[in-house]
């Protein structure tokens, strides 16, 4: 059963990630970067990891990925029309280059890592959210506190950065 | 059975495809997505070390990346609207300002 949800999964993670990078229209890269978050999330719960699978799509698919459509909607995206990528001889290499950094990290791993399946979950388990605040509010706790000034400082260079400029401070 | 190689190489592949996406699209816009795809890719091995490792801070860890790509997608968009309204184009092969 977990097998057969893997390979479901995975490929629906997989064709949309080959979607969101080959499509032309910046509306449909969205959507299919959508379902990839969402394929991901499933497959977060199948490692057990539930709670960040909840979080993934709490705030990749409902915040990151909303953003962009807001701003692909604010610029008008739909009318612009880009010249063509690189063609040819470049591209292919280029593939082939990306393929070989996939394919090189795949036998360098299996040497290191263990290759057997993971330990069953007993009934007296923690649940993972448990886990994961057990961690973060005591050994980790201060990144946690830096993430915090992290977003702030996000925040306020996004809203710096986007706002209108008005005819006065254009002269100031 | 799916072991740990099977998650691994779909994190790998994700992560090339995200790379592939980052270097030959001209579109800001769905280069930063590409970057996501690529965060994303790490994510998903961090998680599945985590499992089958059997420690929960790679789930921890995951949060963090999780902040850091919303904090840096959402400075990175306005940065795009900032350079949509100046130059009238997202094409980064037409934002060449600093070119040498």
């Amino acid at each position: 059963m977990e097998t057969f949800l893997f390979y479901v999964l995975g490929v629906v993670t997989l064709v949309s990630a080959i979607c969101v990078v080959f499509l032309r229209r910046p509306i449909h890269n969205v959507l299919f970067m959508i379902l990839t978050m969402i394929g991901l999330a499933g497959l977060f719960v199948l490692l057990h990891a539930e709670f960040v699978a909840m979080v993934q799509l709490v705030v990749y698919a409902g915040a990151v990925m909303v953003l962009f459509l807001f701003v692909i909607m604010l610029l008008n995206l739909e009318r612009l029309r880009l010249p063509e990528d690189v063609q040819g001889l470049r591209r292919w290499f280029g593939i082939l280059v990306a393929v070989g950094m996939a394919l090189l990290v795949f036998p360098v791993l299996r040497v290191v890592l263990p290759a057997g399946p993971a330990k069953a979950m007993s009934a007296a388990d923690l649940t993972n959210t448990d886990l994961i605040a057990r961690e973060l509010f005591t050994t980790y706790l201060l990144p946690f506190e830096i993430t915090s000034v992290l977003l702030l400082a996000a925040i306020i260079g996004a809203v710096v950065l986007a706002r209108k400029r008005s005819k006065q401070t254009e002269q100031g | 059975m799916v072991t740990l190689h099977h998650y691994l190489l779909l994190a790998a592949m994700l992560f090339a495809l995200g790379a592939i996406g980052v270097m030959f699209r001209r579109n800001l816009i769905v280069i930063l997505m590409s970057l996501e795809l690529m965060l994303n890719a790490v994510n998903l091995t961090f998680i599945a070390l985590s499992r089958y490792l059997g420690s929960i801070e790679g789930q921890v860890f995951v949060l963090f990346i999780m902040v850091v790509a919303a904090a840096e997608v959402a400075v990175g968009l306005a940065i795009a609207v900032a350079v949509y309204r100046q130059r009238g184009t997202i094409n980064i092969n037409d934002i060449n300002l600093m070119k040498w």
